[in-house]
């Protein structure tokens, strides 16, 4: 039996079934993350001494993220623009150009990380490295995860391209709106992290 | 979608793209300014949300989403408010912690 509305729209929500998983699971992924964003702030108004973060972390290397980061997200919705024009070699090519920019984000964080280490900046530091480590270590946990999924679909993606090619295309948009996210946590992360 | 359709939609992303890093490069610039922390906070955050923003309504294709998107994405600002509202009220409402 055929998983039912996986291409064409259901008639009481007008959408497939897996944007609307997708939308339903960044509401929860909002909330978590909303829930930190919290905590940062509470952790901040009640604090006599914040230091500046700017003072402790390393801007370029975080600038630099910034724009790798935004890069992949117009690689991305560019891969699903590939399927959309019938061209699997674009999308294989633009989804391994996320994939990179993806790779590259996470090995700049690991040299920030080690730096850190290296200077005795740790979580139990102090309540601005708890809160930094906490929560780019969930969004690094986020970038993993979707380096997973993007790598999947681009080395076993091409037999669902051949067999069901709107499925597919469906699938990368909803992949594609999950790394989208991710990179929109990355925008407010960084000001608040790094430079406020 | 049309590959005429298709076209003008990349152009929208690259124009997005190309306004994205200028918005990177600000937010940097702004902050090396000595506007004090409200201020600063203050700019920040609108140039972050402007970015969020045009990812969430280009990138995620949020213009062109059907109603029971954002109706979704409706409550969930809603409860981000409350959720964001929270440290605030406890401090502006006086309680030591």
């Amino acid at each position: 039996m055929q998983i039912p509305f996986t291409v064409e729209n259901r008639e009481d929500t007008a959408v497939y079934n897996g944007k609307l998983g997708i939308w339903l699971f960044l509401a929860s992924e909002v909330m978590l993350f909303g829930a930190l964003f919290s905590s940062y702030i509470f952790l901040r108004v009640g604090s006599t001494n914040w230091p500046d973060g700017s003072s402790i972390l390393n801007i370029p290397m975080a600038t630099f993220n910034t724009v790798v980061l935004i890069t992949s997200s117009i690689t991305m919705v560019m891969s699903w623009v590939g399927l959309m024009e019938k061209n699997y070699k674009k999308f294989s090519l633009y989804m391994f150009s996320t994939i990179l920019l993806g790779t590259i984000f996470l090995v700049v964080k690991y040299f920030e990380y080690t730096a850190k280490f290296e200077h005795h900046l740790f979580p139990s530091t102090n309540t601005f490295l708890a809160i930094y480590y906490t929560l780019t270590g969930l969004h690094v946990i986020h970038i993993l995860g979707g380096l997973i999924v993007n790598g999947y679909h681009l080395l076993f993606g091409k037999k669902m391209w051949e067999t069901e090619p709107q499925r597919f295309t469906n699938r990368i948009e909803v992949s594609g709106l999950y790394w989208h996210f991710v990179d929109l946590v990355w925008i407010f992360l960084f000001p608040l992290l790094y430079l406020l | 979608m049309s590959a005429h359709d298709l076209s003008k939609e990349v152009k929208k992303y690259i124009l997005v793209f190309v306004g994205l890093m200028i918005l990177t490069f600000v937010t940097v610039y702004v902050s090396s300014l000595e506007v004090g922390i409200i201020t600063g906070i203050i700019i920040a955050m609108a140039i972050a949300a402007t970015k969020g923003t045009l990812v969430a309504s280009f990138f995620m294709h949020l213009l062109h989403e059907k109603k029971i998107i954002f109706w979704l994405l409706i409550f969930t600002a809603i409860f981000l408010t409350g959720l964001l509202l929270l440290p605030i009220l406890v401090k502006m409402n006086g309680v030591r912690y």
